[in-house]
């Protein structure tokens, strides 16, 4: 190190090398995002910065650190007036938390320390570059991003103002864990499937003897129906969703929009003009079958997670489940202790299901024949 | 006195590993940074024309004026920032679909600057739909299409600039043309006759003229009579970038290395210039040739993180001659050619095609020999040792 210093301070003097080029102007901006904390870093040319804010007091065209530092604040202002960085469309409020100096090629530049927070951990990054460009069109902002072992870069130009950047992948389990939230949601806001799952569930309380409904003795017989019959609609839909989400088998939508609604309108018929009662998990599968191209077509407008397929189906599937689940956690309850009950009989399974049908045949015109009767 | 050499040393050893870290300066007086232009009435006059612009910036002859003299500085200076300070200063009219005039001739120059060669044609073309007259277009599209090998339509465009422009503007952009297109005698010929009788024109374009008469000479492989086109236009004009650019490489031609150092020692702001200076120090062995070395590594480095190309002419010298790479040397002197085609340009890409062997940078710079009929001592040189 000794040896280098000495020979460097002999070219200074021997050759005086300047160590300033003239090159065109560039910020040099990097941002290290953890989590929804962003740390970052802004080097911007003392020149620049003089065309821009005025560092030059006594106008002797020498800018000293006492000319800089008197100007800081206005340093500050004019960059972060410039620059707005956005985790996931929500502004990350920014502040310059120390003033530095360094040399580029160039010469002497100001270092801006900088720290933002998001209100929540970024997985896109968007950034809103304005520096300069109005004092020197040929200005470039250049990004460095950093996250974790990973790092990306951006130009930014006049014609070329915002640009979103991918942080990283989001964490595996997150990533899960919104792929569930999304198949809870759609259980949840999907009515066919709720209807269909009552329909099928409503008689599971009861049994038919001599052509008449009767409560069933045990709790246990319920379950083991209930069970029965959602096992086999899990079994069914999860078959196709996977098949068509991984595009072995796909059906037009408004083929199978329209199914759903039928096979919706019989489950509901069944209770009242009963065909078919001890094989109802047969029906659960056949039908759960033609159910899951309904949840693929969900899937598909979400997309699977790039280099996640596996992952996010089967999220999806077991927040379906989930929300399946919870239907029945509220339903069987109820229903068991309504079950002997003339009001069960009359008004919640024949009254139900003649609703259930009703609703059903509407969604049947509205998708077989694209109209529009409910809203 | 030891911790002044402490200091010293410090600053040295920053200097050498430039953004190191970034620091809070020991001292308040310390100094950062030097303006360029210093005390010079030039950056006042500057100054004070952009505070008058900012006052009034839809004013079109200031904006014009103010933008025209930022582009001679950074061709004095060899520096890019006053040419975006240009464009600043023409920014209202920039984007227009119909610019007014001398604003279209002013983004040609600007877009010819930045190597957009097509797209400075279609303004200049503009221009001259709107006035045939105009001598300034008619001369910016004569150097455009010279620098893009473009001989017939540059000769057609000085044809234009006559009864338009001086005399000595003529014959130069005349003589230019045909000096690398098969007339490079009598093209010298006639501009130093029209030089030598035209004593009376403004210094800056005698030295232009001095320049381009030197550099004529040189290929015609008459030193002495170029050494002496090149010390008057350095009496005329000493800080000019391109000029002192010319007379290095031709010293650089003619082991004259230590003339280099002294010559460019203080001016290697300029890309172009420290690597004219750098490969003097190489090649005296001069303590510093390596740190001369790594500084223009670090200021390509930085060219290329902005994705600038305009170097590429220069740094396919610095991969051939400083870092001895002649694959990447060979790779973007055929980049560079493919942009523009003036006589250094043939020069590096058959120095390039010979130290790398590339069959076909060395069919390109056959074939345009041929073709473009331009006569180089230098050049045949190479050729006829290859042959």
């Amino acid at each position: 190190m000794m040896a280098r210093c000495l020979a460097v301070l002999a070219l200074c003097f021997a050759c005086v090398l300047p160590a300033q080029a003239h090159k065109a102007s560039d910020s040099y901006l990097s941002l290290a995002v953890q989590g929804e904390k962003i740390d970052g870093q802004w080097d911007i040319a003392l020149r620049d910065l003089e065309m821009a804010v005025g560092l030059d007091a006594n106008d002797d065209a020498a800018i000293t650190w006492d000319e800089v530092r008197a100007r800081h604040e206005a340093i500050a202002a004019y960059a972060l007036a410039r620059l707005r960085l956005a985790g996931d469309g929500v502004d990350c409020p920014m502040r310059v938390t120390e003033h530095l100096i360094d040399a580029h090629t160039d010469g002497a530049y100001a270092v801006l320390r900088l720290q933002a927070s998001c209100p929540a951990p970024v997985a896109t990054l968007s950034v809103d570059y304005n520096l300069l460009f109005d004092v020197d069109p040929q200005h470039k902002g250049l990004l460095k991003l950093t996250h974790g072992a990973s790092t990306s870069t951006a130009i930014f130009a006049p014609d070329a103002r915002s640009q979103a950047l991918q942080v990283a992948a989001p964490a595996r389990w997150r990533q899960f864990a919104d792929y569930v939230k999304h198949g809870v949601w759609h259980i949840w806001i999907g009515f066919d499937h709720i209807l269909f799952l009552v329909s099928l569930l409503l008689p599971a309380v009861l049994i038919r003897r001599d052509g008449q409904w009767q409560g069933r003795e045990t709790l246990r017989a319920s379950v083991i129906d209930v069970l029965k019959i959602v096992t086999a609609f899990t079994l069914a839909h999860s078959l196709t969703l996977s098949l068509a989400a991984l595009g072995a088998l796909s059906l037009p939508s408004r083929l199978v929009e329209s199914l759903i609604a039928a096979s919706v309108i019989l489950a509901a018929l069944n209770n009242l003009w009963p065909l078919v009662h001890r094989w109802r998990a047969l029906v659960a599968f056949g039908f759960g079958l033609i159910h899951g191209f309904g949840f693929a077509s969900v899937l598909a407008d979400l997309g699977l997670a790039q280099g996640a397929l596996v992952l996010s189906l089967v999220g999806f599937n077991v927040g379906v489940e989930l929300g399946q689940l919870a239907i029945v956690a509220l339903f069987l309850p109820l229903a068991y202790l309504l079950r002997r009950g003339v009001f069960y009989r009359r008004v919640v399974m024949a009254g139900g299901s003649a609703l259930i049908a009703v609703i059903a045949m509407v969604w049947l015109a509205e998708r077989a024949f694209d109209l529009k009767l409910m809203t | 006195m030891f911790r002044k050499i402490i200091v010293l040393l410090a600053c040295a050893c920053g200097l050498a590993t430039a953004n190191a870290a970034p620091y809070t300066p020991a001292s308040g007086s310390q100094v950062l940074e030097r303006l360029p232009g210093g005390l010079a009435p030039a950056r006042r006059e500057l100054q004070g024309l952009r505070a008058a612009l900012a006052a009034k910036p839809g004013d079109l002859t200031l904006a014009t004026t103010l933008a025209q003299r930022y582009i001679e500085q950074s061709r004095r200076d060899g520096d890019p920032r006053y040419l975006g300070y240009a464009q600043a200063a023409l920014a209202p009219w920039w984007s227009q679909p119909q610019p007014p005039s001398p604003v279209l001739v002013l983004r040609a120059t600007l877009r010819q600057s930045t190597h957009q060669f097509g797209a400075a044609l279609t303004d200049l073309d503009a221009v001259l739909k709107r006035d045939s007259g105009n001598s300034q277009a008619w001369l910016t599209r004569a150097t455009v299409q010279l620098i893009t090998g473009d001989f017939a339509a540059a000769h057609a465009s000085c044809m234009r600039l006559y009864s338009r422009a001086p005399e000595l503007v003529v014959q130069a952009c005349l003589s230019s043309v045909g000096s690398i297109s098969g007339q490079a005698a009598p093209s010298y010929e006639r501009l130093r006759q029209t030089y030598a009788a035209r004593r009376d024109a403004d210094p800056a374009l005698r030295a232009w003229v001095a320049t381009l008469l030197g550099e004529m000479a040189a290929r015609l492989g008459r030193p002495d009579a170029a050494e002496a086109h090149y010390r008057e236009a350095l009496a005329l004009d000493g800080a000019d970038s391109y000029l002192l650019g010319a007379y290095a490489d031709f010293l650089l031609e003619r082991s004259r290395a230590p003339e280099v150092i002294a010559l460019l020692k203080d001016k290697t702001q300029a890309d172009a210039l420290l690597l004219r200076y750098a490969i003097a120090l190489k090649n005296t062995n001069a303590a510093g040739a390596q740190q001369a070395s790594a500084e223009l590594a670090a200021r390509f480095d930085a060219a290329m993180r902005r994705r600038d190309s305009v170097h590429q002419r220069e740094q396919a010298r610095f991969e051939l001659v400083l870092r001895g790479d002649p694959a990447a040397a060979v790779r973007l002197a055929k980049l560079n050619w493919a942009v523009q085609k003036e006589p250094a340009d043939l020069r590096i890409l058959a120095q390039t095609a010979a130290a790398s062997k590339d069959p076909e940078a060395g069919a390109i710079v056959r074939d345009w020999l041929k073709t473009s009929k331009i006569e180089d001592v230098s050049l045949a040189a190479h050729q006829g040792e290859k042959a």
